[in-house]
């Protein structure tokens, strides 16, 4: 059967500058809190910091022949991480160099590039929530429908053994794509973004709601972690499934907006009615 | 030809992979040591403080605990004992002799000793000090508040900072120094505190006198306070910028 190409207009201008200033924002927020982490190498529970009851810990131990090894604590279990975490590149540091910004340790730095790239994150993030509720973008191509989550097995399925969909199917998000896409900008998101300002004093002192909400200033700094590791996750997930559904296709449609569906038939454009 | 296409992913993955690691690492050092970007990025500081200020009350209150949230410990960070020989003098008396001076742009320059300062209305408070690089501790602090300070003296209406100089040097002999605005400055919380945890204030804490300005950063908090000095910029005073870890490229504003 002959497959011809249907161009198919996937992603506004909106999505796609959005989608890249993230890009953009998710690396320097994620290398800078790794930088600003590397000032105090524990995560605890509560408002205090007890320095004897940290959740996590990362530090350099020296062992009997005077080495240093890096020994990460994690709810009472000891691993040897030296190379990775607490002892890299023959320094005592947290995360590694190749992880942060600056790859030296340089907390002042490391803050002014966290806090500028948080702003651009929020309201790039706040722009791109309103353009998807406004142009009914959210409702249309990202909000999960009760007849998206009766095919979640077959999705699921499709997704572990990299099977992608083809034709009139490649058109739409699957509902996986739908529930992770849904959930990262306004779930996973937003929390980072709330965790991040309990750590602030004075909004702790505007809302102290925000406290009680996440547990204390010490939990709101566990939580925002996580989240940075929840988005690692994702991104890990996200790139590795536009690698292998078509990278060409996928990177063409978020740069310049067209996708490509082999079809029979035709080749022809189809550009949204909206 | 089907494997064709695979060697032209796998080359274009790789080649994305290490220019983003390039870019990252080096280009981000590069910026992070150069005069325009550390600008740039230095430029999110007045926005945030246009925002908090904006979002939150000026008299919105610090969180209070209770007695059973204290830290057991409670770390002192940076100087923990000034070995600046007149200070070592009034540290050997007990303070006896000590007095904050209070000068600048004020209608009644004063000094004040530590008897006149426990004389003077006093506010305790327990409160959560969080530091830059992360932590957080909980204590009790005892002291004068500082807008009850300021009516003894009188700024004048030019007025726009107060300076706090302290005791403490660093290894190159330069003083450390902090620096509020006057909106943090009559906060009821902000308060030039004597006493820790119903103790007089140890020296690894700042003894005799230290700020607490409870809605901004630990390294606000100035220990050794030996003269406040009230003035309409800040040039001229330290590097210009406000505080000791400000030149060194900490944000003044420090509320996040």
């Amino acid at each position: 059967m002959e497959h011809n190409i249907r161009k198919v207009y996937r992603h506004t201008i909106p999505v796609r500058l959005g989608h890249w200033i993230n890009v953009v924002c998710l690396l320097v927020l994620v290398m800078s809190g790794l930088q600003i982490f590397n000032a105090h190498q524990a995560l605890y529970w509560g408002d205090r910091s007890d320095r004897d009851r940290p959740i996590l810990s990362i530090r350099a131990v020296k062992v009997e022949n005077g080495e240093r090894r890096g020994i990460t604590r994690a709810f009472g279990h000891a691993f040897d991480t030296t190379g990775v975490l607490g002892v890299s590149g023959d320094t005592t540091r947290g995360f590694p160099a190749w992880a942060t910004i600056p790859s030296g340790k340089w907390l002042a730095m490391g803050r002014r590039w966290h806090l500028f790239f948080a702003w651009l994150f929020v309201v790039n993030g706040l722009i791109f929530g309103l353009y998807a509720i406004l142009s009914r973008h959210l409702w249309r191509d990202l909000f999960p429908k009760w007849r998206d989550l009766r095919g979640i097995g077959r999705d699921l399925w499709n997704h572990l053994t990299f099977r992608h969909p083809t034709g009139e199917e490649a058109k739409h998000y699957n509902v996986l794509q739908k529930m992770a896409y849904t959930g990262v900008v306004f779930g996973l998101a937003p929390l980072i973004v709330l965790t991040g300002l309990s750590m602030s004093p004075t909004i702790d002192a505007g809302f102290p709601v925000l406290l009680d909400l996440f547990g204390g200033r010490q939990s709101a700094r566990t939580i925002h972690f996580l989240a940075c590791f929840a988005f690692i996750g994702f991104i890990v997930i996200h790139v590795t499934m536009v690698a292998t559904s078509g990278l060409r296709n996928n990177l063409r449609s978020m740069v310049t907006g067209w996708f490509h569906i082999a079809q029979p038939g035709d080749s022809h454009e189809e550009r949204p009615s909206h | 030809m089907k494997s064709a296409p695979r060697i032209d992913r796998r080359r274009f993955l790789s080649g994305v992979t290490q220019a983003a690691g390039l870019f990252a690492l080096a280009g981000c050092d590069s910026l992070s040591r150069n005069d325009w970007f550390p600008h740039l990025l230095g430029r999110a500081e007045g926005l945030t403080q246009w925002a908090q200020r904006l979002l939150t009350s000026r008299v919105a209150m610090a969180k209070e605990y209770s007695e059973a949230d204290l830290s057991l410990v409670f770390p002192a960070n940076g100087e923990s004992d000034p070995g600046n020989p007149e200070y070592q003098a009034h540290a050997a008396d007990g303070f006896t002799g000590w007095k904050l001076e209070i000068g600048g742009l004020v209608q009644q320059p004063a000094t004040f000793s530590l008897t006149d300062l426990r004389g003077m209305p006093s506010r305790t408070q327990i409160t959560r000090h969080d530091c830059v690089e992360g932590w957080s501790a909980i204590a009790k602090w005892t002291g004068v508040p500082l807008h009850a300070v300021l009516g003894r003296i009188q700024p004048l209406p030019s007025a726009r900072y107060v300076v706090f100089h302290c005791a403490d040097l660093d290894e190159d002999q330069i003083h450390y120094y902090e620096s509020l605005d006057l909106e943090d400055a009559y906060h009821p919380q902000t308060i030039l505190a004597y006493d820790m945890n119903g103790q007089t204030l140890p020296i690894a804490h700042g003894a005799p006198l230290r700020l607490r300005v409870e809605r901004q950063l630990g390294y606000k908090h100035a220990k050794y306070v030996m003269r406040i000095e009230l003035v309409s910029s800040m040039e001229g005073i330290g590097g210009g910028r406000g505080g000791y870890w400000e030149d060194q490229g900490y944000e003044w504003y420090a509320g996040i």
